[in-house]
């Protein structure tokens, strides 16, 4: 099963992610991650949503998502033509005999350390999901204590837009 | 004007072109009823027993004319009681608005007093859900409902409208039109041109139509495209009335208790063109096996359709109406001799079965068999609209009734909703003027005999036939086969007197047991000009066949119980 990133322009009304988020349950799709966010215009959000399926799901979930009245547009994007970024915060242990390998492991990530304490620092990190996730990997001996994702956002590259306005 | 939001709900309603809606008043709708009353004149109000009864009439009514069927009532416990009505017009497709009241705007979230989040509950059995806290934005969401509601593949819209902001006052301009639905997708040339290259190729091609025929209007099409290519036609349970039943390429349902000829033409053909329709699980049995020997044409208004339940070599989206016609034009026109002859034959291997079972079986030669009684009713009932309940009764009505135009055969197919008959067939009836006749079964009526109050009330001309076998059919035939004849809760010990019923309720009723008895009833039960229960008695042990087995195929078909 591959992965699949959809970008949906929707009403910036209340009840919209109900709705969105409510079609994948209601139809027994699994969402891998879902982020909402506004755009250029103030009367449209936009939602990312990614979930592993095949072909034929991907269509399940693009022909649902368009029947909803508040959702204006729907587009799969392209797997190679796309910047897909995801942001971390990470809470880990501040350890004298643990720090130069984190600060290590920061600099190499192009990490920043955003919060220092005696008892613990915040990193935080911007990237491909893959990355995200090796930067977690490589934190994991040294002690996390919580850390929170924001799931991703994605982008097409060049002139393919998804219009807020038809 | 200045005028109140409850006075703009029933201004905007009657602009949209709507003369009756069906309801029960309570706490939360009281200002909307207080509008309705003093507009008594140009809307006609219909109360029902219970809020179920209500959407139901108002799903009736909408499946009879086509128009946007209305239902309003009050908060909490009556916007809850709704929801079986909105998911059973939501599964058929039936344009219906809900309009609820809510408490006022400050005390929602506080669980206040009959407060529930009825946006929340119909969010997933609605095409889409309002909740209106600014009065300024009350009218035109209404409006936006009703385009909703009608647009493309239609469907029910709830509006849930908050005491104040019914109270509240605002400025209204009544438009002078009701809105006109969202442009409509018309199917692209080449695939319709692919499609006739498909069907110009086959040599058995059948027409598999849902309700889509009847909601996109697309009869006459229909007809013309399988007399021009020679097609037999077959249809779901939601197809049923789309087609004369006498028609001679129409074979009837299809599917799990579909006619036996229609079920294998299906299975023999080598192109099945789907119109309308969804292939429920009701309609193809095992999936893997339904599609293995014939190719697939699919067209359907609702793109979330196509490939969803079985995967469609061609799949167009667009207009029934016009697509139809368009592919007619297309096709060239053939006689298929070999064809028909298979079709005849299995015709006739069909009638055979059907004689055979009506002269055999448990039941004996004085008692009342389930085809009699369509028979013996159908003879009566002239144009009437045939509603059903849930069951064994609905689909021996499916399958032996002799519809003959669009709109006359009221039941719930998808959600199939027991207890959906009353309501329905007393919507059916006000909207088109006519005489209803309800079939339903002694489970089911036990379900929406309440209505017999509204029935009595509005004196509706109201036949119900109870196909009464003291157990819940349909279930005790699946134990029959599947579970060893474990009658778990399906033998209904009551000992209701649904004659004297029908007259605790001001109605009249008759018993019978024999077709002379029945007869007899239904001679009087369509001389009168209200409602009328005929009881009657059949057999625990009757089956419905043909039946394919849940999730088998038409391999396994059961077509006699030894």
């Amino acid at each position: 099963m591959d992965q699949y990133v959809i970008g949906v322009i929707v009403s910036n009304v209340s009840g919209v992610l109900s709705r969105v988020s409510g079609m994948f349950t209601r139809r027994g799709f699994n969402i891998d991650c879902l982020t909402v966010g506004e755009t250029e215009s103030s009367g449209f959000s936009r939602i990312t949503v990614a979930f592993h399926g095949d072909d034929d799901i991907k269509e399940r979930i693009v022909q649902q998502l368009q029947k909803l009245h508040d959702v204006r547009e729907v587009e799969v994007l392209s797997r190679t033509e796309t910047v897909v970024r995801e942001l971390l915060l990470i809470k880990i242990r501040n350890k004298a005999d643990s720090r130069q390998d984190i600060m290590t492991a920061v600099e190499i990530f192009r990490s920043k350390i955003v919060d220092y304490s005696p008892t613990a620092l915040i990193c935080e990190l911007t990237g491909e999901t893959s990355k995200i996730d090796a930067f977690i990997e490589l934190l994991k001996p040294y002690g996390i204590m919580e850390m929170c994702r924001t799931g991703i956002v994605a982008i097409e590259r060049g002139d393919n837009c998804l219009k807020t306005v038809k | 004007m200045l005028i109140s939001g409850a006075k703009i709900v029933v201004e905007t309603l009657i602009e949209q072109g709507c003369s009756t809606v069906f309801g029960y008043p309570g706490g939360q709708v009281i200002n909307l009823f207080d509008e309705l009353y003093l507009c008594r004149d140009r809307i006609d109000h219909v109360l029902t027993a219970h809020e179920q009864g209500a959407a139901h009439a108002a799903d009736g009514y909408a499946r009879a004319t086509g128009k946007v069927g209305v239902v309003i009532a009050t908060s909490g416990p009556g916007a809850t009681n709704l929801v079986t009505g909105i998911a059973t017009a939501y599964l058929d497709s039936v344009p219906l608005i809900a309009i609820t009241g809510n408490v006022p705007c400050g005390l929602i979230g506080r669980d206040s007093f009959q407060e529930v989040d009825i946006v929340g509950i119909t969010m997933p059995i609605t095409k889409h859900n309002f909740i209106v806290k600014d009065i300024n934005e009350l009218a035109d969401t209404l409006r936006t409902a009703f385009k909703i509601a009608k647009s493309g593949r239609p469907g029910p819209v709830l509006v849930d409208i908050p005491k104040d902001v019914q109270v509240a006052k605002c400025e209204f301009e009544p438009k002078t039109q009701p809105v006109i639905p969202y442009p409509i997708p018309f199917a692209p040339d080449d695939k319709l041109e692919k499609a006739a290259d498909m069907i110009n190729a086959a040599e058995r091609p059948y027409i598999y139509f849902g309700g889509g025929i009847i909601s996109g209007k697309a009869s006459e099409e229909l007809i013309t495209l399988a007399e021009k290519i020679d097609a037999p036609m077959g249809c779901s349970l939601m197809g049923l009335s789309a087609v004369p039943c006498d028609h001679p390429l129409f074979l009837g349902m299809q599917g799990m208790h579909g006619h036996y000829a229609s079920s294998v033409a299906e299975d023999e053909a080598d192109l099945v063109i789907a119109l309308g329709a969804r292939f429920s699980d009701r309609a193809t049995g095992n999936k893997n096996r339904f599609s293995k020997n014939f190719r697939i044409i699919h067209i359907d208004i609702d793109g979330a359709e196509l490939h969803k339940n079985i995967s469609a070599d061609l799949a167009i989206k667009g207009d029934i109406k016009d697509s139809v016609s368009r592919l007619t034009e297309l096709v060239g026109e053939k006689k298929r001799p070999q064809w028909e002859e298979r079709i005849s034959q299995l015709r006739q291997e069909e009638l055979q079965r059907t004689e055979n079972a009506l002269r055999s079986g448990k039941a004996a030669q004085h008692q009342l068999r389930p085809y009699d009684i369509v028979d013996i009713i159908s003879a009566y009932a002239d144009d009437a609209v045939i509603a059903t309940d849930v069951g064994q009764h609905q689909m021996w009505t499916a399958q032996r009734y002799p519809l003959k135009k669009p709109r006359t055969f009221i039941t719930s197919g998808g959600l199939g909703t027991m207890g959906f008959g009353m309501g329905a067939a007393i919507g059916a009836s006000i909207a088109s003027g006519k005489r209803a006749v309800l079939f339903t079964g002694d489970g089911s009526f036990g379900m929406d005999l309440n209505e017999l109050a509204t029935a009595v009330s509005r004196n509706i001309p109201l036949v119900v036939v109870i196909f009464n076998n003291n157990s819940l059919g349909m279930v005790r035939q699946w134990q029959t086969l599947f579970f060893d004849g474990h009658y778990s809760n399906t033998v209904l010990d009551r000992s209701t007197d649904f004659v004297k019923l029908a007259e605790a309720f001001g109605a009249k009723g008759a018993r019978a047991s024999s077709k002379e008895e029945l007869e007899k009833a239904a001679a009087e039960a369509f001389a009168v000009s209200g409602p009328f229960v005929i009881d009657c008695t059949v057999d625990c042990d009757e089956f419905v066949l043909p039946m394919l087995p849940p999730g088998g195929s038409i391999d396994d078909i059961i077509t006699e119980i030894k």
